[in-house]
């Protein structure tokens, strides 16, 4: 049975398009800084494009532009499927996306003019923080409101994801930035020194664990069942680690910063409880797995669930890794070296990005009133690009890392060291091209993923598209097996 | 099991009481590692010998934070052996009571800076980054050739030396005041320079 009531998916297909857009724009600008250490000419002595200011538009455009974009797009989809009702306070839910583009532009804008608090992925100054904080509470109040009038008693887990996602990066993002502006475009934080790294760090690995964790999770927990064509393979079993994880994640930022001047219990209990998150961590990507039971033929048959597996191997690894590399002793030889840029790559580019692609593939069709994405054969030409890519980057970052590390702690037997830092950069040279040729392939791939996404959104563009009705009585709720 | 698991549908079923669990939930991690370094005297009070820093080299330090430095540099000489031998001391807390924003990084794709002070010539720091390959051919760090045309805006500093007042940084008015002279023809180089080689030198070692 239906009623008049349909799903508002017009906000959904905007965020669609911005994270389309801002993952091109985004990966772009992180292949020219990859060159640009390959090859410092390419800094062309213009400030704006030199890579210490260019950078954090990199880092910026693919947390904030695509992934963000993405969050918000697929919460908005979700929470209506999963309450079987219709979007609240439309008006202001078309805000939040205007209002996050603004933000995001502003701060790919500002930052390469030197607008900067050079604080790690918080760099926008003052006046964008504020932006993106009433932007922030706004897509608060548009999910919070929805999931009111849901008319599914049950709140689905995936909201829960989504719920932390918007109430922890609330949190962080204001006490992190807390800070008296002296001009215009100049603030200093309120927190100096240990402190301030102790913010920072605190704020640096829980936009880790809530943006690129939590929120993502939200996203892996209603499209790889939705996709899978299966239920949950155990509904209570992410009811536990959806509570671990998000109560151990808050404890974890220390990690970034052992054997510094922080205090010692500081460092260890980070170190402790960043092993203890491997089992919710490790829970949640055995959950998504084990939902493909039954279905594992669509691996050969759908690019999605392609990109979906691949996601879920990506993020038990990484976040094994990251447990690992926070045990002092092996922190002491990755920590500032490269691996650190290969463990967040291995968990941006594998985890983050293939599954917002794996669902930005199998929402978009519906989204955009098409039974299937436009090209199929396109899907597999950027999986194969996309994992190529990832593979190769990811490789030559870990040995560059090792690299790195073993060198500026080789000692000859009377005391001293044996390499100068410059030996290690210039033994590191040939990876840091390797690294950009696997950037090339991935930022080809996502060029194939708009070109798809474009023809895709044909029937969207051209308004021939029905909103579509929502299903009501409601059906009985569809829990895990293992509740019955 | 079915008592059991009703203890938790209360929570899946309200969303008010989710979001508010998991904001008890997600405040303590923060709350234990943070508010005791607030109260700690040692980690908020300077170290012997550790003053704010004199106009020139706010300037050049605040010139370091919108360049973006450190995304190839760290001011966190680590307590290893091996860390101590090539850059000096390890780093203590009382060395970074002024620095706001913290500058530690988290990569070195240039070695740590944080005893770089007097290591070098300033002639050395000009030529470096008005061109680092002039000095290390075989660099990757870009140029910043434009350090050397722009003034020091020494109004722009006062403003920033007020609001560090108000944060609390021990600045008197005599010396916010003298900026306007101490900072007279310096260029942005004169001042990341200076900055550059103060790095590491205040502090007195017990």
């Amino acid at each position: 049975m239906t009623s008049n009531e349909t799903y508002n998916d017009d906000v959904v297909r905007l965020f669609l398009l911005a994270a389309t857009v801002w993952g091109v724009i985004g990966m772009a600008v992180g292949v020219l800084v990859a060159a640009q250490l390959a090859w410092p000419a390419l800094n062309f002595d213009i400030p704006w494009l030199t890579f210490s200011r260019l950078r954090p538009d990199h880092t910026l455009g693919v947390i904030f532009g695509f992934g963000g974009s993405a969050l918000m797009g697929t919460c908005y989809y979700v929470v209506q499927r999963t309450g079987h009702t219709r979007l609240a306070l439309e008006k202001l839910a078309k805000f939040t996306f205007w209002g996050w583009q603004l933000a995001c532009v502003l701060a790919a804008v500002t930052v390469p003019l030197g607008i900067t608090q050079s604080k790690e992925y918080a760099e926008p100054e003052w006046f964008v923080d504020i932006l993106i904080t009433i932007v922030w509470v706004a897509f608060g109040a548009v999910f919070f409101a929805t999931l009111a009038k849901r008319r599914i008693k049950h709140i689905y887990v995936a909201n829960w994801y989504y719920g932390a996602f918007i109430i922890a990066v609330a949190l962080l993002h204001v006490v992190n930035n807390l800070a008296l502006p002296a001009t215009l475009t100049k603030s200093y934080p309120i927190y100096s020194g240990v402190v301030d790294a102790m913010v920072q760090w605190w704020y640096g690995h829980n936009a880790v664990a809530f943006f690129l964790t939590a929120g993502f999770l939200g996203m892996m927990y209603y499209f790889v069942p939705r996709q899978a064509q299966q239920p949950l393979w155990s509904y209570r079993f992410s009811i536990v680690n959806f509570w671990a994880l998000i109560s151990i994640y808050m404890w974890a930022g220390p990690h970034h910063l052992l054997y510094s001047s922080l205090p010692d219990w500081v460092q260890s209990v980070g170190s402790v409880f960043s092993l203890v998150l491997l089992m919710p961590s490790l829970g949640s990507a055995a959950n998504g797995l084990m939902t493909f039971n039954g279905s594992w033929d669509k691996v050969r048959t759908d690019p999605a669930v392609k990109f979906m597996v691949v996601a879920l191997v990506f993020y038990a690894a990484s976040t094994f890794e990251g447990s690992m590399l926070s045990i002092k002793s092996l922190n002491s030889l990755s920590h500032n070296t490269d691996w650190t840029v290969a463990h967040v790559h291995s968990g941006a580019i594998g985890w983050v990005a293939m599954i917002t692609i794996g669902s930005l593939y199998a929402m978009a069709p519906r989204a955009l009133g098409r039974p299937q994405m436009y090209s199929i054969r396109a899907m597999n030409v950027h999986f194969w690009m996309h994992a190529a890519g990832l593979l190769l980057y990811v490789a030559s970052m870990w040995t560059a890392g090792i690299v790195e590390g073993l060198m500026w702690r080789a000692t000859s037997p009377d005391g001293t060291l044996v390499y100068s830092f410059l030996e290690s950069l210039i033994a590191v040279k040939p990876f840091y091209l390797l690294r950009f040729l696997g950037g090339v392939l991935i930022v080809a791939g996502m060029g194939v993923m708009a070109w798809n996404m474009w023809h895709t959104a044909e029937h969207a563009r051209a308004r021939l598209i029905k909103a579509i009705p929502i299903p009501i009585p409601e059906p009985p709720p569809q829990y895990a097996r293992s509740t019955t | 099991m079915k008592l059991q698991y009703r203890h938790f549908a209360a929570i899946e079923k309200h969303a008010g009481l989710l979001g508010i669990l998991i904001a008890f939930m997600v405040a303590f991690g923060g709350l234990a590692e943070i508010t005791p370094l607030f109260m700690k005297a040692h980690e908020t009070q300077p170290a012997p010998g550790i003053e704010p820093y004199d106009p020139l080299r706010l300037a050049g330090r605040d010139i370091y934070v919108r360049e973006g430095c450190y995304a190839c540099h760290t001011q966190m000489i680590r307590t290893l052996r091996f860390e101590t031998q090539r850059y000096g001391d390890y780093s203590v807390a009382g060395e970074f009571v002024y620095d706001r924003p913290f500058q530690w990084g988290s990569k070195r794709t240039g070695p740590d800076l944080a005893r770089v002070g007097g290591k070098y010539s300033d002639e050395w720091h000009r030529l470096h980054l008005l061109n680092p390959r002039a000095v290390v051919p075989e660099s990757n760090m870009p140029a910043y050739p434009w350090l050397a045309d722009a003034l020091v805006d020494a109004k722009d500093v006062q403003a920033r030396m007020r609001a560090l007042k108000r944060l609390g940084d021990p600045y008197d008015d005599a010396e916010i005041e003298g900026a306007i002279e101490a900072l007279e023809g310096k260029t942005e180089l004169d001042a990341l320079v200076a900055y550059l080689q103060g790095l590491g030198t205040q502090g007195e070692r017990q």
